[in-house]
């Protein structure tokens, strides 16, 4: 009881720390003598470059985390989240055939909303496919499904594709980053996310109830129809609208939430907010963290995620394997 | 605590399941302040039944009224606040302590009670069923009598004028049930009315007020304990041979089953 109380002003500094040294660090450190003096270049730097890169990694990293803790509360399974279940793949998807039917370009919003209608028919699928009462091996081979099936359809539309540079966006989409982000796709983004946002912390309550199973909660008067499609439609745009400018990203909202499970409790509504701040420290984090690694170009975050996240997976999975049988 | 009375009212309810009737032309009046315990066979209909009253399963034909308000008329969230309902295998998703666990209880309250409010009738719910003591350890590393306990708690908390419990005793050792049993049994004597699917016959025999007996969709039997559970009926329904023991020197009663008495 006594560290949730400071979890959440602890997890904001960090975050706060890390967004700034996320504005500070790069190839080119910006110290506080260039912050004061206001050149030209260190000002394109820090307002076209860095700080749209730490607002989206914020906005991004805190979505994807409440996305994950919201996917587990509402399938009661640890090991639910976007990029795992193939939702942040189906997102991918949507995004990647309105560039080879050429429709992206005739609208900036085409795209995000291409994703977002990938995110959301994942989202409708998984609920179909594994049900309510959904077992950790339903639900795993259902994300199976949904991921075999993007990135067949992402690998059709590559090989099919007639120009290099539409087979070179597409390839970013499949390894996320933040990039060479500018404000005009944070601002893409960022209703799509924030609406997103809104609705999934509208499920709270009915995440709560979930915790004593579904007839737990339709007895408490939750309408868990309404819950469903609420968070269908919340977590597809986060996905498709944070997917269709950043690309994939996984494993955030399954580390997140576990993370946070030992500071404040499995209450699956009182996870929500925890996870989302944990989740931005995260993406800001590992997004420092590709930077200053050493080498030619950068590494996508994208991969870095999935080479911390994978054996995370791994483990949890093989913590609950007795549930399995 | 004693509060105003309720009653239930089921007129001609009938429930399919594809084409087989699970539930038929059911009538019933249930009061508050007593304790009604539904027996009957496996797959007689009274998990469903107990789901209709609890407003989770909709009837296709009858009517179900408390106090003289169709219940599907009710928002779901004030008929939750009126009706709790234990469910026959109680789900616990996530590990989390006694205190939030029989606090989720207090759910269709949001936004109707204070804060203040809800913490004092989870307080109360923890006191009477005694697990206060565990306020805050995880549900999941409690044994399964304790846990039982807890979720009895949790359907406390919510104060409401109805609990529902299906087979609430099913899975636990004797002294366990007892315990149970008084709890739900000091529910209704505060004046709530509390409706319990039940296997055991004695048990039903000792604590409830009125019994009902279903069989294949339709009650067979309503009436007292000693009315309802004779010799003839449970050979009927139970295909038992049993017997009504009085307790002796003021003992409580005894359902003893002598064994299988197939139907001639």
């Amino acid at each position: 009881m006594t560290s949730r109380r400071w979890a959440i002003p602890a997890l904001l500094a960090l975050v706060v720390v890390l967004a700034i040294l996320s504005i500070a660090v790069g190839r080119v450190t910006l110290t506080w003598d260039m912050w004061k003096a206001q050149d030209a270049v260190s000002r394109a730097i820090l307002l076209e470059l860095r700080l749209p890169r730490a607002i989206l990694g914020v906005l991004v990293g805190a979505s994807l985390g409440l996305a994950g803790a919201a996917m587990q509360g509402y399938l009661r399974n640890a090991l639910a989240e976007p990029g795992t279940l193939g939702v942040s793949a189906m997102s991918a998807l949507g995004a990647v055939l309105s560039i080879f039917f050429n429709i992206a370009g005739l609208h900036p919003w085409v795209l995000p909303v291409c994703g977002v209608l990938g995110g959301m028919t994942a989202m409708a699928a998984l609920f179909v496919l594994s049900g309510m009462a959904a077992s950790v091996l339903t639900l795993v081979l259902s994300g199976i499904i949904l991921s075999a099936l993007a990135v067949a359809g992402i690998s059709l539309v590559l090989s099919l594709s007639p120009s290099p540079w539409a087979a070179g966006e597409i390839v970013r989409w499949m390894l996320g980053g933040l990039t060479d982000r500018s404000f005009d796709e944070l601002t893409i983004a960022a209703p799509l996310i924030v609406i997103g946002c809104i609705a999934v912390l509208g499920c709270r309550r009915s995440l709560d109830a979930l915790t004593l199973g579904e007839t737990g909660a339709r007895s408490l008067g939750i309408d868990l129809n309404r819950a469903q499609w609420q968070l269908a439609f919340g977590i597809g745009l986060i996905v498709g609208g944070s997917t269709a400018v950043t690309g994939v990203i996984g494993f955030v909202g399954l580390i997140v939430p576990h993370l946070m499970r030992s500071l404040v409790g499995s209450r699956p509504g009182a996870l929500l907010v925890p996870s989302a701040i944990g989740g931005a420290a995260l993406v800001l984090a590992g997004d420092i963290v590709v930077r200053l690694l050493p080498g030619g170009s950068e590494l996508e975050l994208g991969v870095v995620m999935s080479l911390i996240g994978a054996p995370f997976f791994f483990v949890l999975l093989h913590s609950m394997r007795r549930k399995l049988t | 605590m004693t509060r105003a009375a309720s009653n239930l009212k089921i007129n001609g309810l009938q429930f399919r399941r594809g084409s087989r009737v699970v539930l038929d032309a059911i009538d019933l009046q249930l009061q508050s302040g007593a304790v009604t315990a539904v027996l009957g066979p496996n797959g007689a209909g009274k998990s469903t039944l107990l789901s209709c009253i609890a407003g989770l399963l909709r009837p296709e034909r009858g009517s179900i009224e408390l106090d003289g308000t169709s219940l599907h008329s009710l928002a779901a969230m004030q008929r939750a606040r009126r009706i709790a309902f234990l469910p026959q295998t109680p789900e616990i998703a996530w590990a989390v302590d006694v205190q939030t666990l029989v606090g989720l209880g207090r759910i269709p309250f949001q936004g109707v009670s204070s804060d203040e409010e809800d913490r004092a009738a989870v307080a109360r719910a923890m006191a009477k069923t005694e697990v206060a003591q565990w306020a805050e350890r995880a549900v999941t590393t409690l044994s399964g009598g304790e846990r039982a306990r807890v979720l009895l708690a949790r359907v406390l908390a919510g104060e409401s004028d109805w609990i529902l419990a299906d087979e609430p005793f099913t899975g636990l050792d004797p002294s366990h049930q007892f315990e149970a049993a008084e709890l739900l049994r000091a529910a209704a004597d505060q004046g709530g009315g509390v409706v319990l699917t039940i296997h055991d016959l004695t048990l039903a025999a000792r604590i409830a007020d009125r019994v009902i007996i279903i069989d294949d969709g339709r009650i067979v039997a309503d009436g007292s304990p000693q009315d309802a559970l004779t010799p003839q009926i449970l050979r009927d329904v139970y295909d038992i041979d049993a017997q009504w023991l009085e307790g002796m020197h003021g003992t409580p009663p005894t359902i003893a089953i002598h064994g299988r008495a197939p139907r001639g």
